[in-house]
């Protein structure tokens, strides 16, 4: 009996070693956004350093909750949007400030990295640098919506039944600025807010039979987009024009009232286990060959300095194509998002999901 | 001429290439007690099936009280059917079991109240309405089976080895009760059973089935004394057998040699020529312990005792015949007139030319 | 007295080894759980300062948009839950009572064989076959029984076969366990004795599988409320599930405090329902669950 007692004690002490002990080869965990990590970069990485990259796909809203319920741990590296930064890290202390020293900062413009300095500050301490950047648009079958210029259409009935857009805050912000309004002007006024998300809910309700489908994934939207049971769809310039290239038909529009600007950014976590790779990892995305095999790939705009000169013809096209010089000065960047606004949208957005 | 009640003609049924009901015909008159006798596996439970309707013929005919039974769904024949398990439902009580078929009819609640406790009463479970069926012993649900159908007032009740799943003390006695009820409700019943006692104490006729057909049709008595084939004669009560060859013949009674060397003188039944090979069949109880010296017309020999095989009124010596290996039982009258006979003890036995019973092989 | 050592020193070594199940089972079930019931009773004021409050509560039955969609939602799961008894009662029956004994165990396979894949792919086959430009809509048009496509996806119907076909395997198998034990005896006594296929139906055949229905019922409904997949990808625009309220309120709006309470509100209220549901059938749990 005996025997038996100290072979079971034998068995936990094995499986708490199991658990516990066992050293892998190094590894660097990466919360990213779907494309963000090409295979043959991730590849390409591992040959150059020895790190295995192993990435997790998610969304702004996820990451923040995925890192808020372990208190920033469980990653080495995250890329959020730029806005949804600062007052994330204020209440939560997800994240943790980003040392310029070890970014080679040559390698990227130096206004987005001024302005995502800026934005991401807290506590006088910087918390992310800029990856990629991009448009949030107008992606049109110009075949069925050759009229279609701003985001109002995508409450017109004319086009009924063929809108897609996704029940998210941008819709909402874009909704306020094709009405004339400027939702960014409101941030700080919680009560102003409110009410102008009470006015979009409201002609997103009654414009609600006219919608197809409220878009929750971007393949699934690409999808409907090709097979022409989507004609006129809110999303990001990088999906229009892959669509692009596959049917001339199909484009992104910047919309009259201004195309939405995002910066996607690298931020370490609070907890991170493996912060040497993640750097390494940073340094090596924004490499000119590097980034710009990212945005021949994804089309996305890099903020990787000198970066244009490996950029296919192709792609340098679709800026030229889509974003002349007005419509890039009307281009709206999102400013950081304070707290509480996130409830106010997400009562909106709920209350038109459940609208008949 | 009493009416009949179920008249089958030349019904067949083949499952493959195994046939097994073949071309049986017969008629059961109206109140009779008809019992069907056969080994597992004869085929009597398919008929009964198809009498009900729970199986479809694939030749033949079935009618009750003169009507074709064909293409009428067992819900609309005038049959009602008692399982071997009985198959009451256990989530009812006794009362709703009973009231199920008249519920079908649809029939008005006080009419189907009443019908249900006289048929309760007749069976002698008055006032068990709401008991459930799980309160019940074996007799008791038994009765409750019973009355189920008899409610119905079917013209034939069929019935498919109810006793077989209780223990033999039950058995004897509901074998009795089950008599009686018959004659009290004058319903025909129509009951199959592998059991030969069940069927001959209960019944007016029997038919002995085996291998898909009948060998006899007969009254309980007849089938005993008057076997018709060597099939019921070793089915339907203990028989010694003992094969032979006729030697001689005068009239209706033949000399048999047996191929163990004995001559016996017995009754032919049929005239059989010299030299042909028989089956000569004994019963237990036809051979006469130390028979009195002075009867006439007995085939004596002498047997040694193997063992005595205790079993009350039903008591038997195994005895073998001197200079032979032939196995015989020899009843044993419980009279305390042979208590002295002891094992390996030789006794002469006897038996009369009329009780041999002779088939040709 | 040797025997009681040995007893004891059996029970310690036992004790040793469930230590990590325990250990499991507290540190990550039943802490986050009582973490969160904490969270549910708390409202976050400006930065990191929070208070007691039942306001998470309140908020559910203050604003119809919430209690409407649990409604939705229960009322719909009840309705899922019927039809899947509906259509699995004749499957169960036809595999235990009708089909030869032989092919039982493969029918029953084949019909596990659908839940070998994730749920996530079987709603994308769904939704390949019913989309505008889907399989169903192009034979319709080439056999020109349709003139223009038909969107057949992002409906109310549509969502509820899904979720019916989805749980089809948790109402069958206890049905097929509650059926084989019927005796095949009691259904042709039933016959014998008058009745009709919808009697024997009513009066024998689901009163004896009661305890089966009920059981697979339990599942169904629970896991019809609880599901978000389905009723996400299928439903469509209107489709507004109150688990997607639950997983907006934790990652859309972060009030993890609204969502907790939301949470146990689901359990509480889902409870409720299937009290209600084994009062009407007057059917107890532990009878169900054996």
């Amino acid at each position: 009996m005996r025997k038996k007692s100290i072979y079971s004690v034998i068995l936990i002490v094995a499986f708490w070693a199991v658990g516990s002990g066992i050293v892998l080869a190094e590894e660097l965990a990466l919360l990213t956004w779907k494309g963000y990590a090409p295979v043959n970069l991730v590849e390409k990485f591992q040959k150059e350093t020895g790190i295995t990259v192993k990435v997790t796909y998610s969304n702004n809203e996820e990451m923040i909750a995925k890192l808020r319920a372990t208190r920033g741990a469980g990653f080495d590296l995250a890329q959020p949007s730029q806005d949804r930064i600062s007052s994330v890290q204020q209440q939560f202390k997800i994240y943790q400030p980003i040392d310029l020293s070890k970014i080679d900062s040559k390698q990227i413009i130096p206004s987005m990295l001024e302005a995502v300095k800026q934005n991401t500050m807290v506590d006088g301490k910087p918390h992310a640098v800029p990856f990629c950047w991009g448009t949030s648009g107008l992606v049109v079958n110009r075949k069925f919506a050759p009229n279609a210029t701003d985001y109002s259409d995508l409450l017109n009935a004319f086009y009924n039944g063929r809108i897609s857009y996704r029940l998210k805050r941008p819709t909402l912000i874009a909704l306020a600025f094709a009405a004339g309004e400027n939702p960014f002007a409101k941030y700080s006024n919680e009560k102003d807010y409110e009410e102008l998300m009470n006015r979009i809910g409201t002609a997103m309700i009654a414009a609600k039979p006219f919608v197809k489908s409220y878009w929750t994934n971007g393949d699934a939207l690409l999808e409907s987009m090709r097979s022409g049971e989507v004609h006129l769809a809110m999303a990001w310039d990088g999906a229009g024009w892959k669509l692009h290239a596959e049917d001339p038909n199909i484009d992104f529009v910047a919309p009259r009232s201004g195309a939405l600007g995002w910066i996607d950014t690298f931020a370490i976590p609070a907890k991170a286990k493996n912060v040497k790779a993640a750097y390494k990892w940073i340094n090596f995305m924004l490499r000119p060959e590097n980034a710009a095999a990212f945005t021949n790939a994804e089309k996305y705009g890099t903020a990787s300095n000198g970066a244009n000169q490996y950029l296919d013809a192709s792609v340098r096209a679709n800026f030229e194509r889509c974003f002349p010089m007005r419509h890039i000065a009307n281009i709206k960047w999102y400013p950081p998002v304070p707290a509480k606004l996130e409830s106010i949208e997400g009562k909106t957005l709920d209350k038109v999901k459940a609208a008949q | 001429m009493m009416q009949i009640d179920l008249s089958v003609q030349h019904v067949l049924k083949r499952f493959g290439d195994f046939t097994a009901v073949n071309d049986i015909s017969f008629d059961v008159e109206s109140g009779r007690f008809f019992s069907i006798l056969g080994p597992s596996g004869c085929g009597k439970t398919t008929l009964l099936r198809m009498i009900a309707g729970l199986a479809e013929l694939d030749s033949g005919r079935i009618e009750i009280r003169g009507k074709d039974m064909a293409g009428i769904s067992p819900n609309r024949r005038p049959v009602n059917l008692i399982f071997q398990n009985l198959a009451l439902f256990p989530m009812m009580d006794v009362g709703a079991n009973i009231a199920f078929g008249l519920q079908r009819r649809g029939e008005s609640k006080s009419g189907i109240r009443e019908k249900v406790s006289a048929i309760l009463d007749r069976v002698d479970l008055a006032g068990f309405e709401s008991k459930r069926i799980d309160q019940l012993s074996g007799g008791q649900k038994q009765r409750v089976a019973i009355a189920r159908c008899l409610v119905l007032e079917p013209a034939v009740l069929l019935l498919d080895e109810p006793l077989g799943a209780l223990d033999l003390k039950l058995r004897e006695q509901m074998k009795v009760e089950l008599k009686k009820l018959q004659a009290k409700v004058g319903t025909t019943f129509v009951y199959i059973t592998h059991d030969q006692s069940e069927a001959l104490v209960m019944s007016d006729y029997v038919a002995v089935m085996n291998h898909g057909e009948f060998e006899q049709i007969d009254t309980p008595q007849n089938l005993y004394s008057r076997p018709q084939t060597p099939f019921v004669a070793q089915f339907v009560g203990d028989n010694n057998a003992w094969s032979g060859t006729i030697r001689n013949c005068e009239g209706t009674v033949g000399e048999i040699e047996t191929d163990d060397g004995f001559h016996f003188r017995s009754e032919l039944h049929q005239p059989l020529p010299v030299g042909a090979a028989v089956d000569l069949f004994l019963r237990p109880e036809s051979m006469l312990i130390q028979p009195d010296p002075s009867l006439p017309d007995l085939n004596r020999f002498e047997v040694v005792v193997r063992s005595t095989l205790f079993d009350g009124a039903n008591s038997r010596l195994l005895v073998h015949p001197v200079n032979a290996e032939t196995e015989l039982l020899v009843a044993l009258p419980q009279t305390h007139q042979y208590d002295y006979i002891q094992k390996d003890d030789t006794i002469e036995i006897g038996w009369a030319t009329p009780s041999g019973i002779c088939f040709p092989k | 007295m040797d025997k009681n050592g040995m007893h004891d020193r059996l029970r310690w070594g036992l004790l040793l080894f469930l230590t990590p199940v325990f250990l499991w089972l507290v540190l990550l079930i039943v802490l986050p759980q009582i973490d969160l019931l904490i969270m549910s009773f708390r409202v976050e004021s400006g930065y990191g300062d929070s208070s007691w409050s039942l306001y998470n509560y309140r908020q559910f039955f203050e604003e119809p948009i919430y209690w409407l969609t649990f409604v939705r939602t229960a009322v719909y799961s009840v309705l899922v839950t019927f039809l899947t008894f509906v259509v699995a009662l004749p499957v169960a029956f036809y595999i235990t009572k009708v089909v030869h004994p032989r092919f039982q165990g493969f029918l029953t396979v084949l019909l596990l064989l659908p839940f070998w894949v994730s749920e996530l792919v079987r709603v994308y086959g769904w939704m390949i076959l019913l989309r505008e430009s889907g399989v169903i809509n192009h034979f319709l048009l080439r056999m020109g029984l349709l003139q223009q496509p038909v969107e057949m996806l992002y409906q109310d119907a549509t969502m509820i076969m899904g979720l019916v076909y989805t749980s089809m395997l948790f109402m069958v198998v206890p049905l097929i366990s509650a059926l084989e034990s019927l005796d095949n005896s009691l259904i042709e006594a039933a016959y014998d004795l008058g009745a009709n296929m919808g009697s024997i139906l009513y009066k024998i055949i689901i009163p004896h599988a009661t305890p089966g229905i009920v059981s697979g019922s339990i599942v169904v409904f629970m896991l019809t409320l609880g599901n978000y997949l389905t009723p996400n990808l299928m439903g469509g625009k209107n489709s507004l599930w109150f688990t997607e309220q639950i997983y907006n309120q934790f990652i859309a709006s972060f009030n993890w405090n609204q969502g907790s309470a939301f949470g146990f509100l689901l359990l509480f209220l889902s409870s409720v329902i299937v009290w209600l549901g084994l009062k009407l059938t007057r059917q107890n749990l532990r009878k169900v669950v054996q």
